[in-house]
């Protein structure tokens, strides 16, 4: 009696699943147009129009899922305010196009993802989110000839494999590490400093440099504990810095964790404050926490959003359009229009020719004023200092900025003209 | 000494939310021989409905314990519709296929939910408003939460209560006979199909009050919490002996307390060779040591391949 009903129900579970995934990643189905090609050179009378594809890759499923949906907005935001400008590039109209793809933070899946867009001929790539999903799939774009541009990925090593195609729009751990690793050592007054990390490359190797930063500073790294980027319950590892009396906690990692983490400190009854990197500084965190982040410092690559050069504008427009910004947005943004104004010096849409321009960008994004050294690391990136006062990440200060781009120059100095 | 303490209340709390949503994994293999992967989802529903709930009571100046039992119920209520449906769509029409075929439709049902999950709530996470008076206390010079210590209460009377239902109740002889033989128990009246939905049902509330302590100790909910919880409590239901009740709780219990102290003292033993982040090799090896010599689990009954 049930045998009918077999072939049904699957295939309307099937088919529920397959919309479902069809649904959430918003995948623009291949373009109708002729895929992106060159623009004919000096093609006469009406100008043509050239369909230019640029991928995008962040977690919009996992954990980190409100992260990757929040650049994946930023992008498409800026892709539409390009489309309304009707811009023309090598004679030829160009209408830009979003590939939006999912990598769920995994570095297995940024790989398959990466190889998608190269076999869907993307002209360029702003992603991924991850250090640890960019910097594997950086090797299939570099293979591949395609510039890629990451908006949030702080892992020195990302720019320091000597890939050509490599870029992005934020400072990097070596100079947030050693900041906050600083911050922690006098501002907060640490002697003893324990550090957690998530053991995602972001993590660990933010944890690595702000190692560095606090025994630099003359203080004593007590602990080094480790967790994972999709764990809820710290109470282990915090009861062992609990044992350790420290002073302060720093923690290398996401929101999701991070909120928790301070939470957990408190039911702990430790005492010690918590500081985190550019991943925990989100509203999410203070949420999480709840009252326990009352007091905790964040740092984050850049300055406030109310003191970038066209942060307020942006802030608004993307509030309006899709809601209160979660984090990397405006670098997102800036990401997408670095790479469309190096097209329009090169005038051209091919990767091969746009390349070696977007090197020397000189462009005033959102978020700075966007140059690249010969790595494509930022140029004086600097980073702020945050701290929870009644339920609201406040400014505290900047650090670095002009400083530390002398700083970073001597020891990136050899690497000659890795990028011509 | 009170670090020690403190990691095996860390331990035993923990322990105590695996051995509840190890309940509801335990249970169904125990009547149908089926591992049903969307148990874990199960528990986020619940957790993300009580939520829901406690949002919306939050400001209407109810009594907290009020707010939390409609939360309870309300969650309760649809985790046990969702459990259901998910017999009656998935599982039941393949009640006589080939024994991997559920096992994919169950692997199916979990994606679909955290899914549904993800359009319903959205991908944030969402806190859990606080609104329970949480109290710290020391034993010992340790500190455990009133919420803590609610959670290990409230997991214990649950595990004794569904012991008692499965070993001394006419609903409890009938899913014992459904376990031992379904085509037999049916042809002495008992009504399999009503059993097994009762199963999941059941299953399915635990899973809501599983979650509704999930979130309130970690005050965190998020359409992907399932995933690993379940894969935890499935782990602890292997380890007890998966079918046996018993079993599951002191897979739980053992589980929590492994992972605790695996966090707590691994680096010291191995002089810093393994930090925290190798906590889970401890307890899979445990896991392995005993499938290797007990392979029925700790107190697992021998059971005889089922067609």
């Amino acid at each position: 009696m049930s045998y009918s009903r077999i072939p049904s129900i699957t295939l309307a579970l099937a088919a529920a699943i397959a919309m479902i995934g069809c649904g959430q990643k918003e995948e623009p189905k291949a373009a109708p147009a002729p895929a992106a090609a060159a623009p004919a050179p000096a093609a006469p009378a009406p100008t043509p129009e050239v369909t230019v594809k640029l991928g995008h890759v962040a977690p919009l499923t996992g954990p980190q899922a409100h992260l990757g949906k929040d650049n994946e907005n930023a992008a498409r935001m800026a892709v539409d305010e390009l489309n309304t400008k009707a811009i023309e590039i090598g004679g030829a109209k160009i209408k830009f196009e979003l590939v939006a793809e999912d990598d769920q933070a995994d570095p297995k899946q940024g790989t398959i993802v990466a190889q998608k867009l190269v076999d869907a001929k993307v002209n360029g790539v702003i992603g991924h989110l991850n250090s640890g999903t960019t910097i594997p799939a950086s090797k299939i774009y570099s293979d591949a000839g395609i510039p890629q541009i990451s908006p949030s990925a702080t892992n020195p090593k990302y720019t320091q494999q000597g890939f050509a195609t490599t870029f992005r729009v934020m400072a990097n751990d070596v100079q947030q590490g050693k900041v906050l690793g600083e911050y922690a050592a006098k501002q907060m007054a640490g002697k003893t400093v324990a550090i957690i990390d998530d053991r995602t490359a972001y993590g660990q190797g933010l944890a690595d440099e702000v190692e560095k930063g606090v025994v630099a500073a003359g203080a004593k790294v007590v602990a080094r504990e480790f967790t994972n980027d999709k764990a809820t319950d710290f109470a282990a590892i915090l009861t062992k810095i609990k044992s350790k009396k420290v002073d302060v906690i720093v923690y290398g990692g996401m929101d999701a964790q991070g909120g928790p983490m301070a939470k957990q400190m408190k039911s702990l009854g430790l005492k010690a404050k918590f500081l985190t990197g550019d991943g925990g500084c989100t509203p999410e965190f203070i949420k999480l926490a709840g009252a326990a982040s009352e007091g905790q410092y964040c740092s984050l690559p850049g300055v406030p959003l109310d003191q970038m050069p066209g942060g307020k504008a942006f802030g608004d427009a993307f509030t309006a359009k899709y809601g209160q910004i979660q984090l990397y947005a405006p670098y997102v943004y800036d990401a997408v229009m670095v790479m469309v104004d190096a097209m329009k010096r090169a005038n051209s849409v091919e990767s091969a020719k746009f390349l070696p321009e977007i090197g020397k960008t000189d462009y005033q994004g959102v978020t700075a004023k966007v140059q690249f050294d010969d790595k494509g690391d930022l140029k004086g990136g600097s980073i702020s200092l945050y701290q929870v006062k009644d339920g609201k990440w406040e400014y505290r200060e900047t650090i670095g900025g002009a400083p530390a781009e002398a700083a970073a120059a001597p020891a990136e100095a050899p690497a000659a003209e890795a990028k011509k | 000494m009170d670090i020690f303490i403190q990691q095996i209340i860390n331990g035993l709390v923990l322990g105590s939310i695996y051995a509840l949503v190890a309940l509801g994994y335990t249970m169904v293999y125990g009547i149908m021989g089926l591992i049903n992967f969307a148990h874990g989802e199960v528990v986020m529903i619940g957790a993300m409905v009580a939520l829901t709930v406690i949002k919306l009571l939050a400001g209407s100046g109810l009594p907290v314990y009020i707010v939390i039992l409609v939360a309870l119920i309300a969650a309760s209520a649809v985790c046990m519709a969702v459990g259901y449906a998910i017999e009656r769509i998935a599982y039941r029409p393949l009640r006589r296929a080939p024994k991997l075929a559920p096992l994919i439709t169950a692997i199916g049902v979990s994606i679909v939910l955290q899914n549904l999950a993800m359009l319903v709530w959205g991908r944030n996470y969402h806190a859990f408003p606080p609104i329970l008076p949480v109290s710290e206390h020391e034993i010992l010079g340790a500190t455990i939460t009133s919420v803590q210590v609610a959670i290990v209460l409230i997991a214990a009377l649950l595990m004794a209560a569904l012991i008692a239902l499965i070993d001394h109740t006419r609903l409890g002889r009938a899913m014992r006979a459904t376990s031992e033989n379904p085509p037999i128990a049916q042809l002495m009246g008992v009504n399999i199909n009503q059993i097994i939905s009762l199963t999941f049902v059941i299953g399915s509330a635990l899973a809501a009050v599983a979650g509704l302590m999930v979130s309130a100790n970690y005050s965190i909910a998020h359409y992907y919490m399932g995933f690993m919880l379940g894969l935890k409590a499935f782990t602890a239901a292997v380890l007890g002996g998966i079918g046996n009740i018993a079993g599951a709780v002191l897979g739980g219990i053992l589980l929590g307390l492994i992972e605790s102290l695996g966090a707590g003292y691994i680096g010291d033993f191995t002089g810093g060779f393994l930090g925290s982040n190798y906590q889970d090799i401890f307890a899979f090896f445990v896991l392995i040591g005993v499938l290797v010599f007990r392979p029925s689990g700790l107190i697992g009954e021998k059971v005889s391949e089922r067609a």
